[in-house]
């Protein structure tokens, strides 16, 4: 039984606000979780440029994580409770992780000399950590949390693909934010990664409507079929310009350095586009949908006056220090 | 049962490593937007030093607490599933607020603060500090409002077992929030004043001999002799509200186990729960009736009146015994130390031993301030509404055990590596001289070059 009235829209909102933040998230700190497991063992210099490209960033990319867990225990404490439930250790691997790279940014300056190489080894140890589980928690998710060995199979299948999408918009953001010998390493680093995600998505999408007749009948028996073969279509297309561009990589005056971080933008949203679509309305899958794990309507309203109010404002500042930071890494400034 | 235990050891490691790092940052914020506006108004260079030195602790600092603070965000769905389902109507929201009006304010401005400098105007930088400041205070607002909330609500219904807000002034500004928000504001000031005392001491007894640790240790000991009166006489508010909301707390706090007329202050003692008695007890007559009623002949209540629902007795009892015996310990230390400075603008070495002795002496009471009222609201969660043992998860006990042996392992590294990574850019600091130091406020940013020598 569909509600209506606010019992539905209220919800919804707050179910495409979850969306939005989890999209955000998944390109602020996948860029940055991306560089931290693309740091090379061989060059401290090029370590040093890498992580002072995320410096006055990540801190805040991460913000999106606790703002989109926040909504879902705020809006849908059901929800939320069943999924930490299932994703327990998951979680707590990941959160280890978190707490290893964010630490090792600021130890690597501060600890003794012969330990910055160890903080290094925690940086991306700790970047790779976060995000292999960040992908297996999506693939258990997307099997609706099934206790099998298909199911934990789809989990590692997607925590390889996530890690080859977090790894090739740390490429690109590199491409934009870097020159020389690095730029032209990250050229290299992007065009793998995304043959490799691709490669990954190739097979998430073969396989999901296969294991799940809800999201087969969806995407291949329903009136929506011509549109939504749109987003393949897209993301092949997508694909195949940001390979050809990186083949020919540099060009004259660092033409288009933004070009790979904006498309691989696109890929994410189409991507994520494409799961959204499989999902709604549920919150977890199969089990419960956004407006059965929703909390009090007087809650939701109080924290929606916040939401419109402090958001706009939260995106103005962040685009201001985007602007502040503008160009190429190496002109970064400690004191 | 296990996994209770379990949960409540792993909530109390969270909390407690998490606790340590804002403590630090909600002042260190406002001396260094002090430190700031001192330098935009003098234009005296030693402002400036003592800022980027500073800035360099406090980003520390910070870092620390928001990965502990994330943890933090998760551990209410793996581990306390009950809170949400009973009072996530309430709890859900004031957490929201937290995370959209303070912590992405922080995080981003404190990008800007650290890595701007040279790209911003000096106005834009001055704002930037003032921001994080803003967003590091307004964080302890919200998340301090939930926290006595969950002493003292008000303001809400229950339905179906389900609290419901119904007057969000009252569930904000609950009878408790505005003594605890107050109280932990001085605590995380005193935090913050005796760290930056003992790191200049020591920078000081290191044989530094520039100005900027000879001004952050008079900053820092001025603030405290000042913060420290205030924080008794806030100390003894929040009790007394205690006593008006939580009886039982008080009673364990003072470790009185019957209702009596002219309640002793037992300054010492063993509290013996089986026995409902102290053993060894150091007693000033009639002093607890004295402080909670200013009647030296007063009632107080004891355990005896609350059968079960009272908390443990030994943890509170002696957690606050620890909180009280540091603030004394504060005040001769910040009072002396303000005479000396004030008389002959220098503090002897066995005073400069003594306040790097006491470097972390603010977390060591507010954690045991934590521990008394967190532990003291016990066997409920909130008050009243909810008790801890039925808010916990059906995670099996052993992947809680897993979760907690990760945590303790993590936490007492980086526990060592703060402390050392602290001394460490004081002794760093120490070999730099000046005319280097003006001269890394224009190197680029290079995180080797700020480890091998650039660290003012």
């Amino acid at each position: 039984m569909t509600p209506t009235g606010e019992a539905y829209w209220l919800p919804f909102i707050f179910l495409a606000l979850m969306g939005l933040t989890f999209l955000v998230y998944a390109v602020l700190d996948g860029y940055d979780l991306g560089v931290g497991i693309l740091l090379p063992r061989d060059s401290e210099a090029q370590r040093d440029t890498m992580i002072s490209s995320i410096g006055p960033f990540w801190d805040a990319n991460e913000t999106w994580l606790v703002l989109g867990v926040g909504i879902i225990l705020i809006a849908f404490p059901a929800a939320h409770n069943v999924i930490l439930f299932h994703l327990y250790l998951p979680v707590t691997l990941m959160l280890a992780g978190l707490i290893l790279r964010g630490v090792a940014f600021d130890f690597r300056a501060k600890a003794p000399l012969d330990h910055k190489t160890r903080w290094d080894l925690a940086f991306w140890g700790g970047s790779l950590l976060a995000t292999l589980s960040q992908g297996y928690m999506l693939g258990l998710y997307v099997m609706g949390f099934e206790k099998s060995v298909a199911a934990y199979s789809f989990a590692v299948l997607s925590a390889i693909c996530v890690t080859a999408g977090y790894c090739l918009i740390g490429a690109a953001w590199l491409i934009m934010k870097t020159e020389g010998d690095l730029q032209l390493r990250a050229a290299r680093w992007a065009r793998r990664c995304a043959w490799l995600m691709a490669l990954g998505l190739l097979v998430v999408s073969m396989v999901n409507p296969l294991i799940s007749e809800r999201v087969f009948d969806k995407w291949l028996s329903g009136g929506m079929g011509l549109f939504l073969l749109l987003i393949p279509v897209l993301c092949v297309l997508l694909f195949i310009v940001n390979d050809r561009f990186l083949a020919h990589f540099p060009y004259d005056n660092d033409f288009g350095c933004w070009l790979p971080f904006a498309i691989t933008i696109g890929l994410f949203i189409l991507a994520y586009s494409a799961l959204a679509y499989s999902f709604y309305p549920y919150v977890v899958p199969e089990q419960l949908t956004f407006w059965e794990a929703a909390s009090a309507p007087e809650s939701l309203k109080f924290i929606l006056v916040g939401v419109v109010i402090v958001l706009p404002a939260i995106i103005a500042y962040t685009l201001f220090s985007y602007r502040v930071f503008w160009g190429k890494a190496r002109e970064l400034t400690y004191y | 049962m296990e996994t209770l235990l379990l949960s409540r050891i792993q909530f109390a490691a969270n909390i407690s490593f998490h606790i340590l790092f804002p403590t630090i940052t909600i002042a260190l914020a406002w001396f260094l937007f002090y430190f700031k506006i001192q330098h935009n108004r003098t234009g005296d260079e030693v402002w400036m030093r003592a800022y980027r030195f500073w800035v360099k602790v406090f980003a520390l600092s910070f870092a620390l607490g928001v990965v502990s603070g994330i943890t933090m965000s998760f551990q209410f769905g793996t581990n306390w599933p009950g809170f949400m389902e009973t009072v996530g109507n309430i709890a859900g929201p004031l957490l929201g607020y937290e995370v959209l009006t303070a912590f992405f304010m922080e995080a981003t401005f404190l990008g800007i603060m650290l890595f701007g400098m040279n790209r911003v105007s000096n106005r834009v930088h001055t704002i930037a500090t003032f921001l994080v400041a803003v967003g590091t205070s307004l964080s302890a607002f919200w998340i301090l409002s939930l926290n006595s909330w969950m002493h003292t609500p008000t303001g809400f219904e229950m339905r179906d077992g389900v609290a419901f807000p119904l007057d969000w002034w009252e569930i904000i500004f609950n009878p408790s929030m505005p003594y605890r928000l107050a109280h932990m504001m001085v605590a995380s000031g005193l935090t913050a004043a005796f760290l930056m005392a003992g790191l200049s001491a020591y920078r000081l007894l290191k044989g530094d001999h520039k100005p900027a640790p000879h001004l952050t240790l008079k900053t820092a000991v001025y603030a405290a002799a000042l913060l420290i009166p205030v924080q008794i006489v806030l100390g003894d508010f929040h009790g007394l509200n205690t006593l008006k909301h939580q009886p039982a707390k008080v009673a364990a706090m003072e470790g009185l186990w019957e209702t009596t007329e002219g309640a002793p202050l037992v300054l010492f003692g063993l509290p013996d729960e089986d026995q409902q008695r102290n053993h060894y007890a150091l007693e000033i007559p009639g002093g607890a009736s004295f402080i909670l009623t200013h009647d030296w002949q007063g009632e107080v209540k004891g355990l005896n009146e609350f059968s079960d629902e009272h908390p443990p007795v030994a943890p509170v009892f002696w957690g606050f015994r620890i909180m009280v015996g540091l603030g004394v310990l504060m005040l001769a230390v910040a009072w002396v130390s303000s005479g000396y400075l004030w008389r002959r603008g220098a503090l002897p070495d066995w005073l400069l031993k003594v306040l790097v002795g006491m470097t972390f002496a603010g977390w060591v009471a507010t954690l045991a301030g934590w521990y008394v009222t967190e532990i003291g609201r016990q066997p409920y969660l909130v008050t009243g509404v909810l008790t801890t043992a039925d808010a916990v998860t059906r995670v099996p006990s052993g992947n809680v055990a897993t979760s907690l042996a990760i945590y303790l392992t993590l936490y007492s590294v980086l526990l060592i590596a703060y402390i050392s990574a602290l001394f460490l850019i004081a002794r760093k600091a120490v070999l730099v001289d000046r005319d280097e130091e003006v001269s890394t406020l224009q190197d680029r940013y290079n995180p080797m070059t700020t480890s091998t020598g650039a660290a003012q």
